[in-house]
């Protein structure tokens, strides 16, 4: 490297190397103070009495029972909302119709809508009052403050994550591809098996990544329709808050510090996959 | 196999993209749509393969009525414009497709499958390259591989959308050659869009010129050179030099 001292053509498009160590140190300062200094806080706060004392919290009957209802709670909307997303993905990005720029703006609603709003929404439709309540009564259906209500509010709020991470790389692919499956004689479903989506599956694969850590980490809209009732209807985030204002400190973070695990675990795994097949993403990307 | 349109017409929306059209293409011709963009050409091309219906009129394959055949059974090897490669698979997986996506019973064995994919890829001359990833490849080798894949389900008729469109002048001269050899090869029944008035004449048997979605003079390269049928063809053609 003795030999690259001197490189007037480089330094043409490059900043000066201050520039650079400045702008580099401050991305790292801001993302310490914004992103890491939090969860590390999270972390060291469940540890402070000790593994022992963490895993304790965590073995609690009513903490289990939160755990179990929101891994139960993903597992049940992500699919379904990976499967809704993808089709709704592929008739936008794909097909001009009437309504299509309404149904654009249906899928954006649940990030525009504040989730309490949302929970309340629920709440007033399906609860003993609401529009449906007499007729959800009278056949001895339970929503608000129950399990369906959880799951209905869920699917609402990560209903956008799937649909708005392939409308734009679908609409940038077009059908030329689809077209070509059809002439060399695919069936519709042979060409969306083979074509369609493995084409998407970066995108699909990242937007049921986000979807799965707002499932599991949603509050709001939760947080109005669950009720809160101990044991049977909370979730790990409303379990949390709930420990927290009982200044139940250790098991609060404990619980805090599972759900951030989570969530960590999926960001390493989606980063696990791209290291993994590298070399086919680069050959399909550029193109 | 012999291609007959007949009083082909198709609006998109209120526009009417065809007026009513008639055509007919022998078996083993070598026929050019020729015209400036807008003129349909592209349209009529995607009707006859089935990729498009038509809003009136009927499509005929060998005296058959096959305006309602899907695009499957249609027995149509299309070249896209921009060639629409499969981009996740090899150059081999994108040839063997067609053959791969056939109902179990009429599916070739896997080896006899890795044969023609060789056999094609010799075709093209560019033997070596079946490992290679679409993003791989230059224009013009995408373009050659697109045409292996269209031939490897031996279809009755091969329909070419501006085959040459985005190469540069001396690729679009040998792939010219290989496509006319390629077709007095198989004798298979070819029609190719485009716009370039010299690749229509150089290359086609017969010549169909089309503007505004209407057919204006269909011809040998002798007619529509000395005999143009409208003004527009003999603006058109004399534009070229």
């Amino acid at each position: 490297m003795a030999d690259t001292t001197i490189r007037p053509a480089a330094r043409a498009t490059t900043e000066a190397p201050w520039v650079r160590i400045a702008l580099t140190l401050a991305t790292l300062a801001l993302a310490g103070v914004l992103l890491i200094a939090p969860l590390a806080v999270v972390f060291a706060e469940a540890l402070r009495e000790g593994p022992a004392a963490s895993l304790a919290a965590l073995a609690e009957p009513d903490a289990r029972a939160a755990i179990r209802l929101t891994v139960l709670v993903a597992a049940i909307a992500v699919p379904l909302n990976a499967v809704i997303g993808l089709a709704a993905a592929w008739a936008i990005a794909k097909f001009d119709f009437r309504g299509k720029a309404v149904l654009i703006s249906l899928i954006d609603l649940p990030f525009s809508v504040s989730p309490v709003v949302a929970g309340l929404a629920l709440v007033l439709l399906y609860g003993v009052n609401g529009a449906l309540g007499p007729w959800l009564q009278a056949h001895d259906l339970k929503i608000v403050f129950a399990f369906p209500g959880i799951l209905l509010a869920t699917l609402f709020i990560t209903f956008p994550f799937v649909a708005r991470e392939l409308i734009p790389v679908m609409a940038e692919q077009g059908r030329a591809e689809e077209e070509a499956a059809l002439t060399l004689g695919a069936s519709g479903w042979h060409m969306f098996r083979t074509v369609t989506l493995p084409n998407v599956r970066w995108a699909l694969l990242y937007g049921v990544l986000l979807c799965n850590a707002r499932a599991m980490g949603e509050f709001g809209a939760v947080a109005v329709i669950s009720g809160k009732i101990r044991g049977q209807t909370t979730t790990m985030p409303v379990m949390i808050e709930m420990l927290y204002n009982e200044y139940l400190t250790a098991a609060a973070f404990s619980m805090a510090a599972l759900l951030a695990a989570l969530a960590l675990l999926t960001l390493a795994l989606k980063s696990f996959l791209e290291w993994r097949h590298a070399d086919l993403l680069a050959a399909t990307r550029r193109h | 196999m012999h291609i007959e349109i007949d009083e082909i017409a198709k609006d998109f929306g209120g526009t009417r993209a065809l007026h009513p059209v008639s055509l007919s293409i022998p078996s083993g011709a070598m026929v050019s749509l020729l015209g400036p963009s807008g003129s349909g050409k592209t349209t009529l091309l995607r009707i006859i393969a089935g990729l498009e219906s038509p809003s009136s009129g009927r499509v005929l394959l060998d005296g058959r009525d096959a305006t309602g055949t899907p695009v499957q059974k249609r027995g149509a090897g299309f070249v896209f414009q921009s060639y629409a490669l499969f981009r996740h698979m090899t150059v081999a997986e994108n040839v063997a497709y067609g053959l791969k996506a056939r109902s179990r019973r009429l599916r070739p064995t896997r080896g006899e499958i890795a044969r023609r994919v060789a056999r094609l890829l010799d075709l093209i001359q560019l033997p070596d390259i079946g490992a290679r990833y679409p993003s791989q490849l230059s224009g013009g080798q995408r373009q050659r591989v697109a045409l292996a894949r269209a031939l490897a389900t031996e279809p009755r008729m091969l329909l070419l959308d501006e085959p040459f469109g985005a190469l540069d002048a001396r690729v679009r001269k040998d792939l010219r050659t290989g496509l006319r050899e390629i077709h007095d090869a198989t004798g298979l029944t070819t029609v190719f869009v485009t716009h370039d008035q010299g690749e229509a004449l150089g290359l086609a048997d017969r010549i169909a010129v089309m503007s505004m979605g209407r057919l204006e003079q269909v011809g040998t390269r002798q007619d529509v050179l000395s005999r143009p049928a409208t003004p527009f063809v003999q603006a058109f053609i004399q534009e070229m030099t």
